[in-house]
């Protein structure tokens, strides 16, 4: 912190020494810049929970109201796709983490191929989801009045496909978000920005991308495993 | 007294048993309000009196609050607005639970009128009989979209759920006609979803009830005998062939001839009417429209209306068509040059919309219902059909009783199962 | 005092359109938000005041019934998403608050310059919504209702939908300027109480609108595929909207009442001249309102058929708020004890803010109290009461902060006298305009009525005369201050002797806010002392 009543223009500079070009006017010094962007991530990820929450309301509504048919109609999701797909997310984030990790020790290339195998991994993840939802459309498991799957035909059984596309749709709207994110950071971390301690966009990156794997966690029990 | 408050609250009268124990709570909470805002004002005022600012720039003595001030502060509306929830709470629980011995009516909301139907018969629109000092138990439910069933003067009020049914109970204190309001947004024709109560003395009721039910078993009896194919006089008049071809083209089921709101337009005053359509613009009923109507339903729909109506296009013959068109143009209101609207159905609000005047009503006083509708329509034989009418019939004091049928509402079960 | 205006300030720092377009500048973007916000006010008052004139009678006046729909729609949408929800935190929170903590900007001033083009945005597609074929629904987008209307609905949610991403926005800024922008010396006790009072409000705006944000979606949806979440045919049901939707919109009333209590707290103490009395008290009461607000939704829906041990659970609940709110009336009321009273137009406001608070809060418990809810709910009780809150309670403070603070973003003073006319004007005419309505309330009048019974009529009349006379109390202020702001007298840097910590720096602040680093060693509003050195900034 300045020192009382002393100027306050450079007051980052004398303070920040390297990285005084990345810290904006308004901030003391590096530090506290990295404490707001680090505290303002974890709120928006807070949002992002909440925007979850209300479909996480309506399965429950649902589930208690049609348990039956929730069960049949998850039955017949693929589980073997539905697993692949939690391993190849739930690998993704550990190698967003390397990411993470390897910029933090100013390491370019291992940053750089961490982020690319996420984001491979992010592509492999869609891939796999389209496939399932090619399935459903053939079956005709869609929605409210689009559904005409003859498999479960009790009363609620549209309504567990609505909630799915719902929560898979979205989920997957946040997957293409994060994947281009870490495209950008991609793209960075090869053009060489993330040096001398700034890593600080490869970590909210990399939370971003942890939070859309976390919510594939409760996702997958909740469809997959009812 | 609790006349005098209650007239200065401007509060309706109280209708039912619950009405008065709703209002002293009222009472209560408005006269707190009242003392506690004026202290509050009057003490900013004081304030303002007393310390002024004398000069630019004065010094002010820090208060801090004591503990005795932020007790009270806490305490004092803690306590008041406690003991209102509770009390409030005891009145809401006797407001929701209807005695064992309730009367049952099934009720359906839809755009916008409000059906009643007793478990053994009658149905009605719009008008709601019941016996004073009974409660009565609503249960019900909605056809569309969310209503709500409000009776200002029972202090009572229930969403109208479609897809779950909701249950009210009231006890009309005495004799009388209370309106029913539909306080839930439900579109164009939501202001209008009007009905009334018309509580009867009980023995008057029960007669009445009886009358309507003797009524239904007779016309059921003549409607099993009719099974007949309509045959069509040529040498009747075409507004009268008109009439027949509707009836047996199930025209009824969703158009009204008097006046009263169902699943499509009312047909009375149709011809020559401006309709304002879902696409916003508007168009007159002429034979070019109502020709269109029949043969491609969907082309223009009015405002306010579904898009369910079938094609008869194939199924209608040109003469028939003509015969139809006619006996619509023949639909007539007596009075010359009234412009009825879409808005303002001419029978709905003749028969609820003027202020109803209290007090009892005898059972077979000819009600307002109704209204004259003069036309073809009278000379013409009344129930031809008369297995439609029966299920819908309104009560006997309307003067006609139009073929009426209704058989794509889902009515309440214990009702749907008398349905002919 | 040093010369006013002789020097550089935030105004006539850079001149060109794209310095305003392009800022970064926390108070160039509460300016723009003025203007945008005080549009949106004047295109919602238009609309309240072709509904008041269509209420004069019960026959069609001057539109028919889906036309009276489409504006009660519109004047609700405009007002609550464009007015009452951005007004004062992104006018005045986003003016104030770095000024009042001693920091030079927001933490994120990019963020903050996007949120005005996300408002723009999401204005403009709901005013696209409006024109083609205008949403008839209600601003509660009720199901199934606004799933099957044949009017456009989708433009205005996903407006809606916009809208709060950029609320949502501005409240995570300023949650993160509060916890780490804060000047040496200033400690959580030491935050002027506006300060408080945005921090709640910032609470709410994060975690309630994206509950919003999803349920629009959701009816949007619906409303163009029929996936069936809502639709009882399907198994849907249309309850659950009604929960996700008021779960945001009922804090939502807090995001706009909480920053007008923080205004009120600042104009107190400095027209009282007077420590705020009870700072803790009024501080933690903000956020127990901003807390309990989150658990008192279910009040919406007491007579939607929910169990009645929700509906008690809920109607306890919300008793708190009532409890909370009459804390914060009582601290203001004894902050004036023993003060230096000076009688100027933010103080009227104030009296008429207390008034209509208490009126408001106190007919807000009452319609919690569940019993005598089931016949004021969905009535013009209920209407009038809301607008005792968000109209009464909400824009008085509003036009006191813009009185008080005017000198401070203008450097000009308003007229006093015309000020204090207009102030009395609105007071009553508002008055008049909504007294009338808890009465037709009582009588049973519901809401959204296009026709009516004809007894409503001689109150309706009543309230449309008040509303008249509102109408010309606000475009009096619309025009003085217009032209203040063009040949206002000079203001000093501090007209009030107000020691608000905002008054610390110039009038118009630096566009740095300050030229050197401030330093807090006390709270602000402390007039029970001499002014120190460390309190001029400039």
């Amino acid at each position: 912190m300045s020192a009382e009543g002393g100027p306050r223009v450079g007051v980052g500079v004398a303070e920040a020494g390297a990285h005084a070009s990345r810290v904006a006017h308004h901030f003391q010094d590096f530090e506290q810049q990295r404490h707001a962007a680090r505290f303002g991530m974890w709120l928006f990820l807070g949002t992002e929970v909440l925007l979850f929450g209300g479909l996480f309301v309506a399965y429950a509504i649902y589930r208690v109201a049609y348990g039956d048919a929730f069960h049949e109609a998850s039955c017949l999701l693929d589980l073997k796709l539905g697993t692949t797909n939690t391993v190849v997310l739930i690998t993704s984030s550990f190698a967003v983490a390397a990411a993470v990790h390897y910029a933090h020790h100013d390491q370019k290339w291992p940053t750089v191929v961490s982020l690319l195998l996420t984001i491979g991994m992010g592509l492999a993840f869609l891939g796999i989801k389209s496939v399932e939802y090619a399935h459903k459309f053939q079956e005709g498991a869609l929605p409210g009045k689009y559904y005409h799957f003859e498999k479960v035909q009790e009363p609620g059984a549209s309504m567990f496909f609505t909630v799915y596309f719902f929560l898979t749709g979205l989920h997957a709207i946040h997957v293409i978000i994060g994947l281009s994110v870490l495209s950008w950071l991609a793209w960075r971390a090869i053009r060489g920005d993330f040096k001398g301690g700034y890593d600080l966009p490869v970590e909210l990156g990399g939370l971003y991308w942890h939070l859309v794997d976390i919510v594939w966690i409760f996702l997958f029990p909740l469809l997959y495993l009812a | 007294m609790n006349d005098l408050l209650r007239r200065m609250l401007f509060l309706p009268p109280q209708g039912s048993t619950v009405a008065g124990d709703i209002d002293q709570l009222h009472y209560f909470v408005i006269i707190t309000t009242f003392i506690l805002s004026t202290l509050i004002g009057l003490s900013a005022f004081f304030f303002f009196f007393r310390y002024r600012r004398r000069r630019v720039g004065q010094l002010t003595a820090k208060v801090e609050p004591t503990l005795w001030f932020e007790l009270l502060v806490i305490g004092l509306p803690t306590f008041f607005f406690l003991l209102w929830a509770v009390i409030g709470y005891r009145d809401y629980i006797r407001i929701v639970t209807p005695p064992a011995n309730s009367i049952d009516v099934y009720v359906m909301a839809k755009k916008w009128m409000w059906k009643f139907a007793y478990p053994d018969g009658p149905n009605s629109i719009a008008v709601l009989r019941v016996p004073a000092q009974r409660p009565v138990r609503l249960l019900m439910t909605s056809r569309d979209v969310i209503h709500s069933f409000y009776v200002p003067d029972f202090r009572i009020k229930q969403d109208v759920v479609p897809g779950r049914y909701t249950q009210a109970w009231f006890e009309a204190t005495q004799p009388g006609r209370y309106q029913i309001l539909c306080a839930e947004y439900c579109g164009v024709g939501h202001s209008t979803m009007w009905g009334e109560v018309i509580a009867m003395p009980p023995d008057e009721f029960d007669a009445w009830i009886t009358h309507e039910r003797q009524g239904l078993g007779q016309r059921r009896d003549i409607g099993e005998l009719s099974t007949t194919p309509t045959e069509i006089d040529p040498a009747s008049n075409l507004a009268v062939q008109g009439r027949q071809i509707a009836a047996s083209q199930g025209c009824f089921k969703c158009h009204s001839i008097d006046g009263s709101p169902h699943i499509g337009p009312t047909w009375l005053d149709l011809y020559g009417r401006s309709e304002r359509l879902a696409s916003g613009d508007y168009v007159t009923a002429d034979e070019g429209y109502i020709t269109e109507s029949m043969m491609d339903p969907r082309a223009k729909i009015v405002l306010g209306y579904d898009p369910v109506m079938p094609t008869y296009q194939g199924r209608i013959t040109a003469p028939e068509t003509a015969a139809v068109i006619e006996f619509i143009r023949s639909l007539r209101r007596p009075e010359p040059g009234a412009a009825p609207s879409l808005t303002y159905p001419p029978a709905a609000s003749s028969r609820i919309g003027l202020p109803a005047p209290r007090g009892p009503v005898p059972p077979t006083a000819p009600a307002s219902l109704g209204g004259s509708v003069t036309g073809v329509l009278n000379q013409a034989p009344a129930t031809r059909d008369p297995a439609r009418s029966a299920p819908e019939t309104p009560p006997p004091t309307q003067n006609i009783s139009p073929p009426r049928e209704n058989t794509a509402t889902p009515q309440p079960a214990p009702s749907g199962g008398r349905a002919p | 005092m040093s010369e006013p205006h002789a020097e550089h300030h935030y105004l006539n720092h850079e001149t060109t359109v794209w310095s305003w377009l392009g800022t970064r500048d926390h108070k160039r973007i509460a300016i723009m938000f003025l203007v945008l916000v005080l549009i949106a006010l004047f295109l919602g008052g238009m609309f309240a005041m072709a509904l008041r004139i269509e209420l004069l009678t019960p026959a069609p006046d001057i539109t028919d019934a889906l036309g009276y729909n489409q504006l009660f729609t519109l004047h609700g949408i405009v007002m609550i998403f464009l007015f009452m929800i951005p007004a004062i935190p992104s006018v005045f929170g986003n003016f104030f608050l770095p000024l009042m903590i001693g920091a030079e900007d927001v933490a994120f001033p990019r963020l903050n310059l996007a949120t005005v083009y996300i408002y723009v945005l999401g204005a403009s597609l709901a005013l696209w919504g409006m024109i083609h074929g205008a949403a008839d629904t209600g601003w509660t987008f009720y199901t199934p209702y606004s799933t099957t209307t044949i009017t456009k609905v989708v433009p205005i949610l996903i407006g809606a939908f916009i809208l709060g991403m950029g609320s949502i926005f501005t409240g995570l800024n300023f949650i993160v300027t509060i916890h780490t922008l804060r000047a040496p010396g200033l400690t959580w006790m030491r935050l002027p109480l506006f300060v408080w009072a945005i921090y709640g409000t910032s609470i709410i705006q994060v975690l309630a609108t994206p509950v919003l944000g999803l349920t629009v979606l959701l009816v949007a949806f619906e409303n163009a595929f029929g996936f069936g979440i809502f639709d009882p045919a399907r198994g849907g049901d249309p309850i659950l909207f009604q929960h996700l939707f008021w779960f945001y919109s009922h804090p939502a009333v807090y995001i706009m009442v909480l920053p007008a209590m923080g205004i009120i707290s600042e104009c107190v103490a400095c027209f009282s001249r007077k420590n705020y009395f009870g700072y803790r008290a009024i501080a933690y009461s903000s956020l127990g309102i901003a807390f309990v607000g989150f658990f008192t939704w279910g009040h919406h829906l007491f007579v939607s058929g929910q169990s009645a041990y929700d509906n008690g659970a809920f109607a306890v609940l919300s008793m708190l708020v009532g409890v909370f709110t009459a804390i914060k009336v009582f601290n203001w009321v004894a902050t004036m004890y023993k003060g230096a009273i000076s009688f100027r137009t933010p103080f009227a406001y104030i009296c008429g803010f207390l008034f209509f608070l208490v009126f408001g809060g106190m007919t807000g418990v009452a319609v919690a109290t569940v019993g005598l809810d089931v016949h004021w709910h969905d009535t013009y009780f209920v209407v009038a009461h809301f607008h005792f809150i968000m109209v009464g309670a909400v824009i008085m403070a509003f036009l006191a902060g813009l009185h008080y603070w005017f000198p401070k973003m203008f450097g000009r003073m308003y007229p006093e006298g015309w000020g204090l006319v207009s102030a009395v004007l609105i007071i009553l005419g508002f008055n008049a305009t909504f007294i009338p309505q808890f009465l037709l309330g009582n009588m049973g009048m519901p809401r959204r009525y296009f026709h009516y019974p004809e007894r409503f009529q001689a109150l309706n009349i009543a309230s449309t005369a008040g509303a008249s006379l509102l109408f010309f109390g606000f475009l009096i202020i619309f025009i003085y201050l217009l032209l203040a702001f063009r040949y206002g007298a000079r203001a000093e840097h501090n007209p009030w002797h107000s020691r608000g910590f905002e008054w610390r720096t110039s009038s118009p602040p630096h566009p740095h806010n300050f030229t050197r680093q401030p330093v807090f060693t006390h709270g602000p509003h402390e007039y029970n002392r001499p002014l120190e050195e460390s309190d001029d900034v400039r």
